[in-house]
């Protein structure tokens, strides 16, 4: 009796709920997911990156909305539960599959979605491609309409009011991808960098190496409370976890220099550069060898 | 080799039922690009002749290193004369054909070429007496001739047409050498998304190269959109004493991406290189 009573509640309410993507509350008003360090594929639906928002007086900016629709929606639910401010901005920090693909739960009136000046382009290049791939591989089914371009672009840099929290917007030149877009909070001295930060997880370059060493560098000298990196925890000791990340492209750069002098090739460069750092990182064998592909491609034109 | 009557063939292959076609089965090979280049030729198949080296999955569909190797010494009596290249399920599966000449040394040719979807590689030579044999090898890659060319496509088009020779270890006179010729050159497919347009960019690539050592001819190629951005070929010559690599490559541009009846002149770019075992 009890169990036909509740499946007669059940189908009054009309529809399951949506589940609500499990946040943290990092630093006053920044709330993360943590993603899990996994490779992309239809059993986790390409929900692999850190996601969240951070909450002003007026507005809520989400930054980076998912890899699929429907961790866009579960992310949405986040927001909605933790505070009654709408959403005004969904930040998009580059292009990649596991950070955009939630989009669409966030299109509405009053919402602007904001990227690289390069992020629309980059999205309409790999269109095709991405929409192809997600069936295949994520088993998500996505379509043009789910590829949502910025409607304010950063060109340099770009201030965001929230309602009494600025948030900094840089665009960056070519690095992990060459539309690269880091958050900071100057409130809580908080710089949301996503992918151009990979600890545990190994860093996947889809950019340039020599470009996201010289951010590295730069980034290393400001000082920062707390970091968010696109895959890994959360960073308090600033520039401390970044530095695994620095030898490992670091160690890139020079072994694939000193291959290329040696007049080694590109087959052999993959087989043989930065296996040292094979035990350092999660998913190395999954992109350590495209890192290097990429990675010699750029670096055997220089003089 | 009839390249150029290479599109009556796509459409026969745009018309087979997709369900009848795994990647692995070989009816594309079979029913299309056999008769289409070696129409009753008989072919054995075999690496004793040229073997193929290719990963068995593509790190980056875009770039995929693949190397023939000659088993066979050129001589004037015996020597490998032309290797054609073909990946079965590229759009357009034709890779290039690569000519040699006893002056070559061996018959050795390495690449780097854009893959498209899980796919037979095969390399198929011609001996000097006409005999063919094939050689292949398996890929599993998917998007390679729709990923748009690297983030630092600027730097690429400031370079455009500049060419590196680079020699692999010593030169012996009467001694094959390695040589690595690089041009930097996009080779737009035809099928990429142009970044700043958002339309799809009309293909320009490499069509010709000719090498040659002290003006007698080592390698001469013709290649298509499948190679990579920035064409890298490693090749054979003997230098029977000092003098001068040079290599020519033209490069063309057409109006469709499968076809090539309707197709540009582009541009002719020179590089030398001197010598001296």
């Amino acid at each position: 009796m009890r169990v036909l009573l509740l499946f007669a509640l059940f189908m009054v309410s009309g529809q399951t709920p949506a589940t609500t993507l499990p946040v943290k509350e990092v630093t006053t008003g920044v709330y993360v997911h943590f993603g899990k360090h996994q490779f992309p594929d239809s059993k986790n639906h390409g929900e692999i990156a850190n996601l969240g928002f951070i909450v002003g007086q007026k507005c809520v900016a989400v930054i980076d909305s998912g890899g699929n629709p429907d961790q866009g929606l579960a992310l949405k639910q986040a927001v909605t539960e933790t505070t009654r401010t709408p959403i005004c901005y969904v930040i998009n920090t580059h292009v990649h599959p596991d950070h955009i693909y939630g989009n669409s739960a966030f299109k509405a009136a009053g919402v602007n979605f904001v990227g690289h000046h390069k992020l629309a382009a980059a999205m309409a290049a790999r269109g095709s491609y991405y929409l192809g791939k997600a069936a295949e591989q994520l088993e998500v089914k996505l379509s043009a309409a789910d590829l949502i371009a910025p409607d304010i672009e950063v060109k340099d840099s770009l201030k965001l009011d929230l309602g009494g929290r600025i948030l900094t917007l840089t665009a960056h030149p070519s690095a992990h991808t060459d539309n690269d877009l880091s958050v900071y909070d100057e409130k809580t001295q908080t710089l949301w960098l996503s992918d151009l930060l990979f600890t545990e997880h190994v860093p996947t370059l889809d950019g340039s190496l020599k470009g996201w060493l010289g951010e590295i560098d730069k980034l290393e000298k400001r000082s920062f409370r707390y970091v968010i990196p696109g895959h890994g925890e959360l960073v308090t000791d600033w520039p401390q976890s970044m530095q695994a990340q620095k030898h490992y492209l670091t160690l890139l750069l020079t072994e694939i220099r000193a291959a290329i002098k040696q007049g080694r090739h590109l087959e052999d460069a993959v087989q043989s550069v930065g296996y040292s750092e094979k035990n350092n990182w999660a998913l190395f064998d999954e992109y350590h060898r495209k890192n290097v592909t990429t990675a010699f491609a750029e670096l055997e034109w220089e003089d | 080799m009839k390249y150029s009557k290479l599109w009556p063939a796509l459409f026969i292959t745009a018309l087979l039922p997709m369900a009848a076609m795994a990647a692995e089965d070989e009816n594309i090979w079979n029913k299309v690009l056999k008769a289409e280049f070696f129409a009753g030729q008989a072919i054995a198949e075999s690496d004793q002749v040229i073997e193929l080296e290719a990963p068995v999955r593509a790190e980056d569909p875009s770039l995929v290193p693949v190397k023939v190797s000659s088993k066979i010494k050129q001589t004037p009596e015996q020597y490998i004369k032309k290797i054609l290249v073909l990946v079965d399920n590229n759009p357009y599966p034709y890779v290039g054909e690569f000519e040699f000449s006893p002056d070559s040394g061996k018959a050795d040719i390495a690449m780097r070429i854009r893959v498209n979807s899980n796919s037979w590689i095969r390399a198929i030579a011609q001996m000097n007496d006409g005999t063919l044999t094939m050689t292949k090898k398996f890929v599993k890659a998917s998007g390679g001739c729709s990923a748009p060319s690297g983030a630092n496509s600027e730097e690429a088009m400031a370079r455009l047409g500049k060419m590196k020779f680079k020699l692999d270890g010593e030169v012996k006179a009467g001694e094959p050498a390695l040589v690595q010729l690089m041009i930097s050159h996009p080779n737009i497919t035809g099928m990429q998304m142009d970044q700043v347009t958002r339309f799809v960019k009309k293909s320009h690539f490499v069509k010709q190269v000719k090498v040659s050592f002290n003006d007698k001819p080592i390698l001469t190629a013709k290649t298509d959109i499948a190679i990579s951005s920035d064409p890298n070929f490693r090749f054979y010559f003997v230098p029977e004493k000092a003098g001068e690599l040079k290599a020519e490559v033209s490069d063309t541009s057409c109006e469709t991406p499968t076809k090539r009846d309707v197709c540009t002149k582009g541009e002719t770019y020179t590089e030398t290189f001197k010598i001296q075992p």
